[in-house]
This record gives structure tokens, sequence and C-alpha cells, in this order.
């Protein structure tokens, strides 16, 4: 069971590429075109760790840092979060701050290596960025906190492995709703930001790697992509699914939960419009009414 | 021993009014230190032993009062050539009229006010009271630094008298600091007066209100 | 090994008890900090090298002496009370040590040690002043200091209190050459001041039934627990900077010394916490309401502090506005553990109370480590507005790495210091929010409060890092600085070895506050009422993942090395979008990048916005510039003491400018309030 704990991360690292391309095939079929081939996630990584790197001579090692922090918070992140039911290599009390402050680090060095450029363009995008996490993190905790209470417990494991067995639909609703904005918002998808964007002015997480390249880059991408993959369980363990027999079975649903929000995201990108920057807050402040509401549902 | 500690509290309130009328600066401070020296025996004289912080407190003030302050403050006549508080806030005559008022008011305080145990003399709190009001009507009536100086230490004269009702429940301490404020004060002035004279050729306090904030 | 002794001072040293030999150093570090500074002035005299000589090493040998003391004594959980007679009123002379004492006492001596070796550096470029004037206020202040936390006197208390706040109004106002420094004293001696008149009001009402000011002797009369820890939470929360006292906080901090704002700031304004720590200490119990103030006033310091730091353009007065955040976080984490001791429920308490302490060592060590920083920076630019540097970082690479470490560990991220505590915190709360019903409210407050301030925070030190060491220099003054000499450097390199030292060891730093935590928890500690969070602070789970993660960046970046080795890495300009002439003015500022967050609290921050915006087809220049004032004085302190002065105003007439009426008036009172004493 415990080894069997170990499989979430790795398969989660080796599929996480896959989730932008599924993404964008699912908005290729909504726009009656064909899309990236499926290994195309892998092909440009392995083009990029082989590249050789060009930077701005205003830059410093915190530009080269950025990247990689960025990527070793995310398989931090991955050893707390639990899938499908089946329990996180590490759990212990409280371990959902860690994973929230996890997310913070890596967002605090993405944002210093952006600003290290000394472009303005990047500027625009870490001052955005830093403002929506300032709504995030607090939907996020309270959505968590909603669950631990209907739980009683404090760590994600037991927290997810217990919710699997229930079936509190309301909270379920309102948790996913909210999770599913702070997915969009957090991993700058439609309707908050646009990944596919060719205009800086109108970037947030594209215009803060503008100046990254090769290796570094080659980590952002994986890195995002893993940032799909953690939030995606998160939304993922609130589905219903019953307690399964066997870990793989429950990786395998896990997992499936996962590329099914993919899905639902592509879906979503192709059918909604960005919304305006400034409504952007709105749109958070909205996701964290959604987490209070789930909480103070808990309490009755 | 009764009859001593009363004669020389008589001898202090009668140098309080003489303080009170006289208008020749280098008396006044003749009078003073007569009245810092008398003050030294009243320890001995109120308790009949002497305990040794008494003797400490009662030589060492009389030093203070006796000597070393009226040698100050004759310097400081000397340097200014003052000899006489000409224009007093308040006239002689006047004075005298309230140190009277004020001796009746310290007599009713004085029977008053309750002590840790009784009182060596029944004359000895009026006493001590008038001589302390003596010291800050000084200070309020007259025009030159230098009375202002003295009106101190007569205010600490009256301190310590008051002070020996209670000498043995007093904490030395306290004698000390006050001596030393007194000091400090006399010291201060001294200077004062020395370079408010240098600046504006006398030494009227009451011509201070020209600093006063917002003055024209 | 509790006990009240009363020999001879000396005799301590020789004794064998291990307690008392740890007092005795402490005691010890107190004279000697006394002399130094007494020693340092009259050096100064005749030799400026002396002076510092005779200053630091007496500082940094008294605070070595004093931090074995401290910790000696809270390992060994040493809890003693020397008593010897003297000559005040209400009782005796009493000096203790205790767990919360030692610690209080070892960010006190740590943060202190380091500042004034910091110290000697930053005052080395002001030649022909007599460096003694700043080493007596400042190991005035550090005595002083430690003698508030030691204290078991209320007169001994409000005496060191006292020079406390003297030492640090004169440490504040040292820069005499500035105006403005002399202003900020001024705001901050009548506010500490205000404060202290409260103390009295408290301490009087506490000693009053037993007669007696010593805190063994304290009882409070009934029915005023209430009502006393109210006062107590007004007079320390001045000290302590909680919102809306922290008004003098914004302006004394900026106007300090660096050394001595890192001091202030770290641990001087940590006297009014312990001061509120052990008045609930002396009380025991207090009405549930007093949780729910501290609960919320914790809350409006934490995220109003943050706001208006993040409105802030001088980087000092940023980090003082940061400093009402984290006394904020601290005050939650306090009023956390009050509401679980009221509400009955231990393991909210013990882990509201370790957090909420534990912090207050962290906020030390990296506000230290930051306004040590900020100093240094000052020192080689000659500003301290953020919007005028830059690039700092390739010009002061140690400075530039301890802010960036600083920086991480104040917006409590992992793996530093700031989040164990935090995390603690956090626990508590979740504890309240799956525990009963009645502490769901605070938990949630708690939780909400600070997830809203780790943004905030994130925002505001993503912007002062990046701002004023990343990119270009804005400004001519940027572009010449140089890195700091060695004595400014190693203090902050020790910090912030500190701040990963202590992130990733915290799980003994919990085991070591048991007894003090239990002391105000009532004898729970942390490992019994939350067995499974305080597990997770040590090694396996959560202490594993810290290290995992500091593992992982050490593995990526030497996987990033290989893969780079084979390529000559090019060098070239930031893209720029095809733009012909960049130059550094193009830049993101600061005020641009709070903007979005500052002009969604615009309602709070009210900031004062001159702006000239381009108009017309080919435009010229336009200009912008906002400053934020403090909402608490503008709104509250500004009028009241603007129609408190119009008042007294009225009495103008009473100032003769005669010291003649002035003794009368003098008179007249003590006359009337004679009278009135032997008559009514």
């Amino acid at each position: 069971m415990k080894l069997a704990s170990w499989l979430h991360p790795i398969l989660a690292v080796a599929l996480a590429p896959l989730l932008p391309v599924l993404i964008q095939r699912v908005k290729a079929l909504f726009a009656g075109r064909c899309g990236p081939p499926w290994g195309q996630g892998y092909r440009d990584l392995w083009k990029l760790l082989r590249k050789g790197g060009t930077y701005s001579r205003t830059t410093t090692w915190v530009f080269r840092a950025g990247p990689i922090v960025q990527f070793a918070c995310l398989l931090v992140a991955l050893l707390v979060v639990p899938a499908g039911g089946l329990s996180a290599p590490v759990a212990f009390d409280g371990d959902w701050i860690l994973l929230a402050y996890v997310l913070g680090l890596g967002r605090f060095f993405t944002v210093s290596a952006a600003l290290d450029t000394g472009s303005s363009f990047e500027g625009m995008g870490a001052s955005r960025e830093v403002q929506f996490a300032v709504f995030t993190e607090p939907a996020l905790l309270i959505g968590l906190a909603a669950l631990a209470r209907e739980t009683q417990s404090l760590s994600l494991s037991p927290i997810y492995a217990e919710l699997a067995t229930g079936w509190e639909l309301p909270l379920r609703i309102l948790l996913g709703a909210g999770f599913f904005i702070l997915y969009l918002a957090e991993n700058c998808r439609i309707p908050v930001d646009d990944p596919n964007t060719h205009l800086e002015l109108t970037m947030i997480h594209e215009v803060m790697v503008l100046d990254h390249g090769a290796v570094d880059f080659g980590f952002i991408q994986w890195g995002s992509a893993l940032k799909l993959w953690v939030l995606g369980a998160l939304w993922a363990g609130l589905l219903p699914l019953g307690t399964l027999p066997g870990p793989l079975t429950r990786l395998a649903a896990g997992a499936g939960g996962i590329l099914a929000l993919a899905v639902l995201t592509g879906i979503v990108e192709s059918v909604t419009a960005r919304v305006r920057l400034l409504r952007v807050p709105q749109l958070l402040v909205g996701a964290g009414v959604l987490c209070t509401l789930g909480l103070l549902l808990t309490i009755r | 021993m009764q009859s001593g500690t009363g004669s020389l509290l008589i001898f202090l309130i009668l140098t309080d009014l003489l303080l009170l009328g006289s208008s020749r600066l280098r008396n006044a401070i003749r009078i003073a230190a007569a009245q810092g020296v008398a003050l030294g025996l009243l320890p001995w004289l109120a308790h009949g032993h002497l305990t040794g912080s008494a003797l400490l407190l009662g030589a060492g003030s009389a030093a203070l009062k006796g000597v070393v302050f009226p040698a100050l403050l004759n310097r400081a006549l000397r340097e200014i050539h003052v000899r006489r508080e000409i224009e007093p806030l308040i006239g002689y005559i006047p004075s005298l009229l309230i140190g009277t008022g004020v001796l009746a008011a310290a007599f009713a305080f004085g029977a008053r006010l309750p002590l840790p145990w009784e009182s060596p003399s029944p004359l000895l709190v009026p006493a001590g009271l008038f001589t302390l009001w003596t010291g800050l009507f000084l200070i309020m009536a007259r025009g030159k630094a230098i009375t202002q100086v003295l009106g101190y230490i007569v205010m600490e004269n009256g301190i310590f008298a008051l002070g020996m009702a209670v000498v043995e429940a007093m904490p030395l301490l306290v004698e000390l600091g006050v001596l030393l404020d007194v000091f400090v004060a006399v010291f201060v002035m001294g200077i004062l007066v020395f370079h408010i004279n240098r600046e504006f050729d006398h030494i009227d306090a009451d011509q201070l209100d020209a600093l006063k904030e917002g003055a024209p | 090994m509790a006990g009240v002794y009363s020999c001879p001072l000396f005799v301590y040293l020789a004794m064998p008890l291990e307690g008392i030999y740890l007092f005795g150093l402490l005691a010890g570090a107190l004279a000697l900090l006394a002399a130094s500074g007494v020693g340092s002035l009259l050096a100064g005299r005749w030799s400026e090298r002396w002076a510092v000589g005779i200053g630091a090493g007496g500082a940094g040998l008294a605070c070595g002496a004093g931090l074995a003391a401290a910790v000696g004594a809270l390992l060994r959980r040493v809890d003693l009370t020397v008593a010897r007679p003297w000559r005040m009123p209400y009782g005796e002379f009493r000096l203790g040590l205790d767990p919360l004492s030692a610690f209080f006492l070892i960010p006190l001596f740590l943060l202190s040690g380091l500042a004034a070796l910091y110290a000697i550096g930053y005052f080395r470029s002001w030649k022909g002043r007599n460096p003694g004037r700043f080493w007596l206020f400042y190991n005035g202040l550090v005595a002083s200091m430690a003698l508030v936390v030691a204290a078991r006197n209320g007169v001994l208390f409000l005496a060191a209190w006292e020079i406390m706040t003297m030492a640090s109004f004169f440490l504040v106002i040292f820069d005499e050459a500035d105006s403005r420094s002399a202003h900020a004293g001024w705001i901050y001696l009548v506010a500490t001041h205000l404060g202290t008149a409260l103390l009295i009001g408290l301490f009087v009402l506490l000693g009053r039934a037993a007669g007696s000011q010593d805190f063994g002797t304290y009882a409070a009369p009934a029915g005023m627990a209430g009502g006393l820890f109210l006062l107590g939470l007004a007079g320390f929360g001045t000290k302590a900077g909680l919102y809306p006292l922290h008004v003098w906080l914004p302006e004394a901090h900026p106007a300090a010394p660096s050394p001595v704002s890192a001091v202030m700031s770290g641990v001087m304004i940590k006297t009014g916490i312990y001061g509120i720590v052990r008045l609930l200490a002396i009380l025991g119990t207090v009405p549930g309401w007093c949780a729910w103030l501290v609960l919320g006033i914790g809350a409006a310091s934490g995220i109003l502090g943050v706001l208006f730091a993040l409105a802030q353009h001088d980087l000092k007065r940023l980090l003082a506005y940061h400093s009402v955040e984290n006394i904020g976080i601290i005050a939650l984490g306090i009023g956390l553990g009050m509401l679980g001791m009221t509400l009955g429920l231990p393991g909210l308490a013990a882990l509201g109370f370790a957090g909420g302490l534990l912090h207050v060592l962290n906020h030390a060590i990296f506000k230290g480590l930051l306004f040590l920083g900020a100093g240094a920076v000052t020192h080689a630019t000659g500003t301290r507005n953020i919007d005028l540097l830059g690039g700092a970082l390739k010009r002061m690479p140690w400075t530039g790495a301890t802010f960036l470490i600083g920086s991480v560990a104040i917006c409590g991220l992992p793996p530093l210091n700031g989040f164990v505590s935090e995390f603690l915190i956090f626990v508590g709360a979740i504890e309240g929010i799956i525990g009963g019903d009645a502490a769901v409210l605070g938990g949630a407050v708690v939780l909400v409060s600070l997830a809203l301030v780790g943004g905030l925070a994130a925002a505001c030190f993503t912007k002062a890092f990046g701002i004023v060491f990343l990119g270009e220099p804005r400004s001519g003054m940027a572009a010449m600085a140089s890195e700091v000499g060695l004595s400014m450097r190693l203090p902050m390199l020790a910090l912030a070895g500190l701040c990963g030292v202590f992130g990733l060891l915290m799980a003994r730093g919990v085991r070591w506050m048991e007894p003090v935590v239990g002391l105000l928890a009532g004898g729970m500690s942390p490992a019994e009422a939350a067995p499974g969070a305080v597990r997770a602070l040590v090694p396996i789970a959560l202490f594993g993942l810290l290290a995992a993660l500091v593992l992982a960046v050490a593995a990526l970046a030497g996987i990033r090395r290989r893969l780079l080795a084979g390529h000559a890495g090019r060098e070239t300009v930031t893209w720029d979008c095809g733009y012909a002439a960049p130059t550094a003015s193009m830049q993101y500022t600061a005020t641009g990048f709070a903007q979005p967050l500052t002009q969604a609290a615009r309602g709070i921050l009210r900031p004062q916005i001159e702006s000239k915006l381009p108009s017309g087809v080919y435009p010229a220049a336009s200009a912008y510039r906002s400053e934020t004032p403090d909402m608490a004085s503008q709104l509250f302190f500004d009028p009241l003491f603007r129609r408190a002065a119009w008042r007294m105003g009225q009495l103008r007439w009473l100032q003769q400018g005669r010291v003649h009426w002035y003794v009368f008036y003098i008179v007249l009172v003590l006359v009337l309030l004679l009278g009135w004493a032997l008559w009514a």
C-alpha cells in the first residue's frame, strides 16, 4: 500500500505533459482542426532540454533559479496530493497548508525571475500574477477547510479517502465549482488568462516567461503541466467514486478524473471568451464565496 | 530638650518673617544660612539622641546650607553687582501681612496633619509648613533670580523640618534626593543668573516672559 | 528548580545550582551592558576607536553571555526568582528567569548582538562625532529590554520600561541632521507614553489588593480581569504596534539608524507582546470576549499592515508596516490560544500559543535581517526610495541574497522559519474549524486572515526584492552602489543562515517551547494537544518534505548544469518587443507593480495621487505620484490631536511666561490637594 502510493507522483510526472495537449486537442475538435499529435508535449520538452540558452545581460542567478524552484515545488506538492482515494506518499496534519505554501514559493520565484529581466512586459505579468494569487490562496484554503470539517480530519489523504465514500452532493457541487475556477486561474486558462495569446499586454503567465529558453523553459513547461495535474487532483477527488478495490484501480480512477477535467477545460476554453482583466478579481472572489458557502454548509 | 526644640522652631518662624520683610540680598543670604545651620541641630534636639543617619543628615545639610550655598550666592552677588531687591512683585508690607495669614494656615493644617507617631513638638509641623510656604512665596513674589534661588533653599529647609517629624520613617534616600535637587537647582540657577545678567544686563526673572511662545 | 532566593547577589555566581548560575550569567550580562555603555561614552571623548571597541565589544560579549543564559535556562526549564529588599515602595527588587522570560531573551540577545556588529560598519563613515553616545543608548536599550523581560516587580518593570523608551527615543533621533527624525521621535515619545500611562493604571490596580507590586502577589479584583486585560492590551499594544495603536511605528522605524530599526522592530516591539502574554499568565483566566478582541485586532493588524506596506515607496517604511502585519499574525496566534482556553479546547490553545510565540522568535530573525539589508542598501546608495533603486543584486550580491532569504521567510514560505510558526497557527485554526461549533468562526477568521496576509505579503516582497535588487538601476545613485563591508555582511549572513536552520530544525524548537506554552495553555503542551500536527514537525513528514524541497532544487540545478554543459551560453539584451532604445526608466516601478492591488483597496488606503496623464497624439511629459498616509492617524489621531491642541490653545492665557505664576499654580494645586486630603 505504501509502495503503491508512490505510483501516483511517478505517474503524474510522466503523464503531465499530456494534459496541455489534451486540452489543445479538445479545442481543436471544437474549431474543426485536428490539433497537435499526442506526443507533442514530450517532443517539445525533449527539444528544449537539449538546447543551449540565451540570457539577458540584465539577469542574475535569480532568473535561472526561478524555473528550478517552481519545478521542485510542484514535485514536492505531488508528494502530499492523493488521487482517487489512494493516499499520498506523505500525509500529516496540515499537509494542505504546506501544499498551498509550496505553490506560493514557486510563484514567488517565478515572479522574481520575471522581474529580474527588467522588462516592463514581464513586470506587468508579475504584477498581475501576485494580484490574482491574493484572491486564489484564501479561496483554496477555505475550500480545503470545508472538506476538513466535513471529514473531521486534518490531512489531505484521509480527507479525500473519506470523501470518496460519501455522497454530500451540495458540498461537492459548490466546492467543485469553486475549485474549477481556481484551477483555471492558477493554470492561466481562459477565462482568466489565454495561454495562446500573442499580445503581450493581455498576457499573464506567458509574458512572465518570455525571456526563458532552453532547459529553463523546459522546466517551466513541465512545471505548468504538473500544476495542472496537482490542482486537477484536488478537483477530481471531489468526484464520488466510492471505495474502489486495489490501489491500481484507484490510481486509474484518479488519473481519469484529472484527464476528464482537462477535457472539461478544453470545452470551457472553446465556448467562453476571456473576461476583462479588471473583472478577473470578481471571478476569483466568486470562487472564494463558493468555497465559503461550502464551509458554512458543513456547520449546519 | 522640649524647650530647646521649641525655641529653635520659634527661631525658624521668626527668620522666615524676617526673610519676607528683608530687602537687602546679603542679609537675606545670611538669614537663610543661619536657618540652615540651626536646622542641623534639630535632629539632635528633637529626638534627644543621635542615630547615625540623623547625624549624617544634620551635619551634611548644615555644611551645605551654612557654608556652600551662601558662598555660591555671595560670589554671584559680587559678580552681578546687585545689592537689594528694589521692585518686588509684592511689596514688603503686604508680604509680611500675607506671611502672617500663611502662618495661621500653617497652624491650621499642622493641627490636622496625621503623623506616624507623636511629634517631638507641637510647633514642628506648623513651622515646617510655614518655612516651606515662605520659600515658595519668595519664589513667587520676588523678581530677582537670586531671591528665587534663596526661596528654593528656604523651601528645602521647610522640607527638612517637616521630615524631622518623621525622620525615622522617612528614608534617608528621599532626604538625600531632595538635598541633591536643591543643590543642582542652586548650581543651575547660579549659572543662569550669571548668564541672564550678561545677556540682558539685569537679573529680573519677571522679564523672562519675552521668551514665551508666541510673545511679540 | 523553582524557588525564591534572597542572598547577596555575588553569591549566585559561586553557587553550584545551575539555574542560579545561569541567572548570574544574565545579571553579569546586564552589568556589562551598563558598564560598557558608560565606558564607551567616556572613552569617546578622546578616542573614537576605543569608544567603538568598548561599546560594541561590551554589547557583543554581554549578548553572547545573555544568549547562553537564556538558551540554558529554557533547555533546563529553569524557574527561579531572586529577591532583594530595596528602597522603593511596594515590594522588593525582584528579577526572575522562567521559560517565558528565557524564551523572549533569546531573540533579544541574538539580534542585539548581531546588530551591534553591524553598527560598527554602519557608523564607520560618521566621522567627527562621539560614537560613545550611540553605544550608551544602544547598550542601555538592550539592557533595559532584558530587564523588562526579567523584572518581577511592577515598579522595577515600569522603570525598565521607561529606560527602554527613552533609550530608543534617543536612538531614533540619533541622526540629528534629519529634521524628520526629530518629528518621528516626538510622535514615538508621545504615543509610547500614552501607552505607559495605561500600564501604570494597570499595575496600580493589579497591586492594590496585595499592597505590593511583586508579580507573585498580584491578584485581579473579582470581575475585573477583562477590564485589566483591556488596559494591558492597549498599553502593551501601543508598544507592540497593534492596529490602530501602531501609528508611531511607520514614523520611527524609518527614521532610526538601520541597526536600531532592526532591534526596535525585531525585539523591542516584542516586549509589548511579552507584556500581554505575561499579563495573561498573571490573570490566569480572562473572559471570552478578550479572545475575540485579540483575534479581531490581530486580523486588522495583519491585513491592514500588509496593505499599507504594499502602498509604500520607502523601503524602511514598508518594512515597518510589515512589523504591524507580523505583530498581527502573532496576535492571531495568541488570540487563538486564548479562545482555546476559554472554550476548553486545549489543542487549539497549545497550537495557537506555540505558533504565536514561535513567530516572535522568527520575526525577530527575518525582520532583523531585512532591516539590516535595507540599511545596507541605503548605506550604499543614499536613498530608501524603492522607485529609485534597482539592479542591486549584481552590485551587492551578499546583501541581495540574504535579503531574498529574508523576503521568502517573512512571506511564511517553506522551507524557512516563517513557515513553521504560521503553519502551527494554521493547524490551530483548522483544529478550531473541525472542533466544536463555537470555535469555527475563530478558526475561519484566522485561516482567512493568514491566507490573505500571506498572499499580500508575497506581493509586497516580490515588489521589494524585485524592484530593489533585480532589473536595471533606476537612478545614478543605484548604479554606483557597491557591496558593504564585512562587519555589515556577517550579521546578515548569520541571520539568513538562521532563517534556514530554524526552518528545518524547528521541530526541536517546538519541544523546547513546551514549558512556555504549558505556562499559558494550562499545562498542556502542543505535542499532547495535537500530536499529529507536532509529529508533522519532526523529521519524517514536514521536515522530510522541506528537506526534499531543498534537495529537489539542488538536484534540478545539477541537471540543468549537465544539460547546458555542452552549450556556450549567449548573452544579449532582454527581449524588448523590437523597441530600439530601451532605458532603465521603462521598467516596472514599485508603484506600478502594486497598483492593481492598491487600486482594488483604494477605499481603505485612500492614496493621494497627483498625476498628469499623457495626452494628445504625441504626448510629451507625464507624471504620476502617489502617497499613502496612514489611515488611523489620518482619520482618528490627527483630528483628535488637532482638537486637543485647539482646546489647549484656549488655555493659553495661563501661560504667562513668568516663573512666579507657574510656581503659584503649583502651590495653589498643592495646597488645595492638601486641604482636600485633610478636611475631606
